[in-house]
């Protein structure tokens, strides 16, 4: 990059230089090791330090300890169904060589997108897909295709983030989008009890079933033994690869609350909602698996702390954040007591939520607009 | 009537280089400015040609479309040049200082003793009704109007924001004298807000004629927008005026002595500055003669949120009671957002650890940290904005340019200095406060 006054001819990744169809992408590796030396023009002469790529990051570092979970978990199923006997760093290793693909094949397509379509916006390139390509492998099953993967990861930033105009324009929650792809075009590969433990190469898989899915045909008498409560929340459990630990989940939590990044409103509410849908089915006689256990199942924790919490999806305003999380978590065990044919309702319930964010936040902002008219009539 | 009012959202931002409380020096007015451009709403013509002899207080620039408005020379001199800028915009007229100290004689009078037309008659002829701002849209009053009320912030909560109770301490009786004057302006009387935490000892607590109200909390709570908008908010169709206390002042001085005496203490702040302290000077005072900044420094007339960018060539104006200076940031940092601490910087989000380090003050650049994005987190926005108001939407209806949602997300209670926070905390480092102006520019545009 030049300095303003000493360039009589644009640079090579400049606009007017020769490769300069390339300059978003260069601008985007620029700004990733260098903070820019841009200065502010109109307005307040200085800004806070904190930028989107920091936000970002933030959200990425609260993920760490569920993938990492994930990857020991993944080699940890495998081991224990099929007898392997590995030791705790085996475990991880062999989930890792699992996992990397994911993370590879997520990362390159998503973000191989995100630059173009900048390239193509004359825009600079988000930093939006870092999470979500942090998110799309902890929620699906480990045993995914690749192929499979990357259409998924493909659809969801172009169809979901990119035509809307890109990062902090999007209805939906971009990574809930690419599960919600997979789940409907091949639900072979994203739900069952097949699915959730890889098999070794020469092995005919064995069924391992989710805890959520025993809860769902047997009750609470179904979690025991390797299910137990315990199990539920350590997260030694079948699932998706991020989704199973409430530990890790919950260690995330801290630092988004923290740190101000995802709204604590939204995880509240949220637990609050399941919480009463899930004490109703009890009373109604819909289940008897009682309502701390939805906390624990499938993935309503992973959602509710990463994915309903999504601040451009989600609902803007403070007393919306409360309706929206609240929705959110009952939606979600509503689907899990009352849909037989699938048993996690996480997905649907915030796709769904972010869809009437807007609504809600519509209804809110019209009530505050009339007391306000109200108050300054009698002021 | 009087009220306490405590606000809780807001951000103090803790920047180095407030002024110490003792005068440098007075700068003897050699050439003067008559500063049009920071009267928004009005339009100059001119009065006097180059050459002619003016008297402090001698009308040099009317406005067009309000004849009655004047804006005075603040010396005796002679006019020397005209300044014009791009497509023969007028800038400003320099009068040359004679040294003399003639001034025009409006006759010295007891304010309270004035009929309306009286008071606004001499505000008008003195030049001082150019620091009578209305609200809604911040433009310079109209005579005409009835306003509901007339606010007085005498404290300032912006960055590095002068000391009132050190420039204008020793002026009290000429504020209580500004006040009686405005007071004849409105019948719904003059609110005087002043600084909780000081009240008890401020020189201004025992002045008579206003409705005082104390007022806490981190800024913008010193911003007469905010307090307006706790006390009595402007409804559609209601005007009200708002005058800095530092005009107040001048306008007392002008009743007590019948002369126009706008020499006042200018607070030069900021971490580039060498020595920060108050210099004593007149507004149109050449930057040159204030400082003389070594370096790539930018220098900013009024506070580091919403002031405005003057050159070393430039001119003060007379809302000018701050210079302040701080460093051109176009360094580069290697992995700043990536760093896990960056100790120079500031910030108010706990994504960063300035909040270990509550007391420490930071050497701040103006360097944006960071490239424009799109909205993405947005409840920091109404976290600095201690509003009835929902700062995001009134943003996205100024963006899209929607007259009746403005409307009723509350354009009329701000300036975008209300909202100057949100252009610091935004980190998709979007310029809130031009996006406000802009929609400010198409209401007046559209309601005129």
């Amino acid at each position: 990059m030049a300095e303003e006054n000493n360039t009589p001819r644009p640079g090579l990744f400049e606009k007017g230089g020769k490769l300069g169809w390339l300059h978003s992408t260069v601008d985007a590796f620029e700004t990733f090791l260098r903070v820019p030396g841009t200065v502010t023009r109109k307005g307040a002469h200085i800004r806070d330090a904190v930028d989107l790529k920091r936000v970002m990051i933030i959200v990425v570092i609260a993920l760490v300890p569920a993938a990492l979970f994930g990857m020991w978990n993944t080699g940890y199923q495998t081991s224990t169904l099929y007898g392997l006997g590995w030791g705790f760093w085996m475990c991880f290793w062999k989930g890792f060589l699992r996992v990397l693909p994911l993370y590879i094949v997520s990362y390159i397509v998503g973000l191989g997108i995100e630059f173009a379509s900048s390239q193509i916006r004359d825009e600079e390139v988000n930093e939006g897909y870092l999470v979500t390509g942090m998110l799309i492998p902890l929620i699906v099953p480990v045993d995914v295709p690749l192929w499979m993967l990357a259409l998924a990861v493909a659809f969801a930033v172009i169809f979901g983030k990119e035509v809307f105009g890109g990062t902090g324009m999007n209805i939906w929650n971009p990574a809930l989008l690419a599960r919600a792809f997979l789940f409907f075009s091949y639900p072979s590969k994203m739900s069952g009890s097949e699915v959730w433990i890889h098999a070794p190469k020469g092995v005919d898989a064995v069924s391992g079933a989710t805890p959520l899915a025993l809860a769902s045909e047997g009750g609470v008498s179904a979690l025991s033994g390797d299910a137990s409560l315990w199990h539920l929340f350590l997260g030694d459990i079948p699932g998706s690869v991020g989704e199973t630990s409430a530990i890790a989940i919950l260690l995330g939590a801290v630092i988004l609350i923290w740190t101000g990044v995802a709204s604590w409103k939204i995880m509240v509410s949220s637990v609050a909602g399941a919480l009463l849908v899930g004490w109703l089915g009890c009373l109604g006689g819909a289940t008897d698996v009682p309502a701390y256990y939805q906390l624990v199942l499938g993935g309503f924790l992973f959602g509710t702390v990463f994915m309903a919490t999504d601040p451009v999806t989600s609902a803007q305003t403070e007393c919306g954040k409360w309706i929206y999380g609240f929705l959110v978590g009952a939606l979600a065990v509503t689907v899990r007591l009352f849909n037989p044919g699938y048993a996690e309702g996480m997905m649907l319930a915030i796709l769904l939520m972010n869809t009437f964010a807007p609504l809600i936040d519509h209804c809110v902002v019209s009530a505050s607009i009339s007391r306000r008219e109200k108050r300054i009539r009698t002021a | 009537m009087s009220s306490n009012i405590v606000l809780k959202r807001g951000l103090n931002i803790p920047i180095k280089g407030a002024a110490d409380r003792k005068v440098l020096r007075k700068v003897e007015p050699g050439l003067v400015a008559v500063n049009p451009t920071v009267f928004k709403g009005l339009v100059p013509r001119l009065l006097v040609r180059e050459g002619d002899p003016v008297a402090a207080g001698s009308p040099v620039l009317m406005d067009k479309d309000r004849p009655g408005i004047l804006l005075t020379s603040p010396v005796s001199g002679t006019v020397k040049e005209i300044v014009r800028g791009e497509k023969r915009r007028l800038l400003a007229v320099l009068i040359e200082s004679d040294g003399k100290g003639t001034a025009v004689d409006f006759g010295a009078c007891n304010p309270a003793a004035l009929s309306r037309e009286e008071a606004a008659a001499l505000l008008l002829k003195s030049g001082l009704w150019g620091g009578i701002i209305s609200r809604p849209y911040g433009v310079v009053a109209d005579p005409e109007a009835a306003p509901k009320a007339i606010f007085i912030s005498a404290f300032s909560t912006a960055p590095l924001a002068p000391d009132t109770e050190f420039t204008l301490g020793d002026d009290a009786e000429a504020v209580q004298a500004g006040v009686r004057l405005l007071s004849r302006l409105t019948d719904g009387g003059v609110h005087l807000c002043l600084n909780a935490a000081t009240y008890s000892a401020s020189p201004f607590h025992k002045i008579e004629g206003a409705i005082v109200h104390t007022v806490s909390g981190p800024h913008p709570a010193g911003n007469v927008g905010v307090q307006i908008s706790h006390i009595s908010p402007i409804r559609r169709g209601e005007t009200v005026w708002t005058v800095p206390v530092q005009i107040v002042a001048a306008m007392g001085r002008l009743v007590l002595s019948g002369k126009l005496s706008l020499m006042r203490k200018i607070a030069l702040t900021g971490p580039a500055a060498e020595e920060p302290a108050y210099i004593e000077a007149l507004p149109g005072t050449p930057v040159a003669d204030l400082v003389k900044p070594e370096g790539n420094v930018r220098i900013i007339d009024g506070d580091v949120l919403s002031g405005t960018i003057l050159g070393a060539d430039g001119f003060t104006g007379l809302f000018t009671d701050q210079i302040t200076l701080i460093r051109e940031g176009r360094e580069k940092e290697y992995f700043g957002w990536a760093k896990p601490f960056r100790p120079k910087l500031f910030s108010s989000s706990p994504c960063y650890f300035s909040w270990l380090t509550p007391r420490k003050k930071y050497d701040m650049d103006t360097n944006l940290h960071g490239g424009p994005r799109a909205f993405v987190e947005t409840k920091c926005f109404s976290d600095v904005t201690p509003m009835d108001i929902f700062p995001i939407y009134l943003i996205k209806a100024c963006l899209a340019g929607e007259i009746e949602k403005m409307e009723k997300f509350g354009i009329y209670e701000v300036l975008p200095e209300d909202l100057a926070l949100c252009d610091y905390v935004d980190p998709s480092k979007n310029d809130i406060q031009a996006i406000i102006a802009s929609g400010i520019d198409l209401m007046i545009k559209e309601m005129a």
